[in-house]
């Protein structure tokens, strides 16, 4: 217990102090509108979820962010693949690559609206942040793949399925491991802002925009809190998932 | 089986040119140890006996579709893995106990499970060098293997691998002779086969 309070760099302490602070300023503000209380902010919350809405609106969100996210992973780490196989694959996608990563967000869900229906655009868009990242960090893994070992399993006449399982993937793993991390969150603030300037009917971005329009910042602030739990309980399971993967290839490989 | 016939083989890094019309035997069957003094492409000849050097020109015979073994001038171990892990990658018929059996003979009977990024250099040599004798091979290159070894274990080791390549062909790559003459290696300095 005491490893995982020391591992967590969010004090509960610290939460607490600033719920303290925040409830406050409310209080000597004194308008809902401007700086709601927590304390509404979490009635509200309590009043959100015991409607139906709320859970398909939460479902509809997560199940398009998450459908993006994993998408990107598997097309940006078969792209890093052979991109690193094939020069010419690399030259190729490089310049997309490299467009992605420059354009603004905004740009793309203004784009992605003209193109596609505004139900999916969370999808696209959280593709679209995710894929060069997972790609450029594959891609440095495979880089950076001990070329000795290689050339010891090439002498010994090792298969390539062995190779891929027991020299790459354990060197890719870490590489993978923090890619993942750093584009999950990033999926989630591209996705939801996607849906708040998209609007799909029954999505947390439409909650969200109809609070802004109705002044509801009671709404906003629980929607918004929403949004963040749901967004740290999906990096969590999704980073245990990967984990747990690496360590199958470990489990797998003392068995072998 | 034929002897390995290098003929002619000519083999330059950018302006430096490591062989020149370079002629040798590798005999089939015996240890063949390659003396030189550094630099002298003792392990390029490896390298490109194992295939991975080309030649500029000449050619070899008797190598092809052959089954290497090696025990590389690095341990060349996966540092993830234990030292029984390592061996079973390149041998997977092996049986657990079998390796353990092995392994007790050069004296790592317990540091079979400890990872081999734990170890010490001279463990390290010796899980590498029980790799490349327990793989099926038909031929075995030991580039510079007893290097790190203490003169203890080196005598073990040696006597080790002595037993375990009789009738076998092995390429040896040593700067000391006294390591040929252990191991009684037909000696061949490359120094007398190159063309100034």
């Amino acid at each position: 217990m005491k490893q995982i309070i020391k591992k967590c760099e969010v004090r509960l302490w610290a939460i607490l102090f600033w719920l303290f602070v925040w409830q406050i300023v409310s209080i000597w503000i004194d308008s809902d509108i401007l700086l709601v209380s927590p304390l509404k902010v979490f009635c509200r919350l309590g009043e959100l979820v015991c409607v139906a809405t709320f859970w398909k609106a939460v479902v509809f969100t997560l199940s398009r962010i998450a459908s993006g996210f994993f998408l990107a992973v598997m097309t940006g780490s078969v792209l890093a693949g052979l991109s690193s196989q094939y020069h010419y694959v690399y030259e190729l996608i490089a310049p997309i690559i490299v467009t992605i990563k420059s354009v603004p967000v905004a740009s793309f869900i203004i784009l992605a609206l003209i193109w596609i229906s505004s139900k999916n655009l969370s999808i696209l868009i959280s593709f679209l942040m995710v894929l060069p990242i997972i790609y450029t960090n594959v891609l440095s893994g495979i880089k950076s793949v001990d070329k000795k070992l290689l050339e010891m399993a090439e002498v010994f006449c090792i298969s390539r399925l062995r190779v891929l399982r027991f020299i790459y993937l354990p060197q890719i793993m870490p590489f993978f491991i923090s890619a993942c991390s750093v584009s999950l969150g990033l999926a989630w603030k591209a996705g939801v802002a996607a849906e708040v300037i998209g609007i799909p009917k029954g999505s947390v971005g439409e909650q969200l925009q109809q609070a802004k329009v109705y002044l509801d910042t009671p709404d906003l602030f629980a929607w918004t809190f929403v949004i963040v739990v749901i967004s740290i309980v999906f990096e969590k399971l999704v980073l245990i998932f990967v984990k747990r993967c690496a360590a199958w290839c470990v489990i797998v490989r003392v068995k072998f | 089986m034929e002897n390995i016939c290098i003929s002619n083989v000519s083999k330059s890094f950018g302006h430096k040119q490591i062989f020149y019309h370079l002629n040798l035997t590798i005999y089939h069957g015996q240890i063949n140890c390659i003396m030189a003094p550094s630099g002298g492409g003792k392990t390029t000849l490896l390298r490109i006996l194992m295939g991975l050097e080309k030649i500029d020109s000449g050619c070899i015979t008797g190598q092809k579709n052959k089954r290497f073994s090696a025990v590389f001038q690095e341990e060349r171990l996966c540092e993830y893995m234990t030292a029984i892990e390592n061996i079973r990658f390149v041998t997977p018929c092996l049986t657990v106990d079998k390796v353990r059996q092995e392994m007790e003979k050069l004296g790592l009977g317990d540091c079979a499970c400890q990872p081999v990024s734990e170890l010490s250099g001279g463990m390290r040599r010796r899980v590498s060098i029980l790799r490349a004798l327990l793989a099926e091979y038909d031929i075995l290159c030991l580039d510079e293997p007893f290097q790190g070894l203490d003169d203890e274990r080196k005598e073990q080791v040696l006597e080790y691998v002595k037993q375990n390549t009789v009738g076998k062909t092995v390429i040896f790559v040593t700067h000391d002779k006294e390591e040929a003459l252990q191991l009684e290696a037909k000696i061949i300095v490359l120094s007398d086969f190159l063309i100034e």
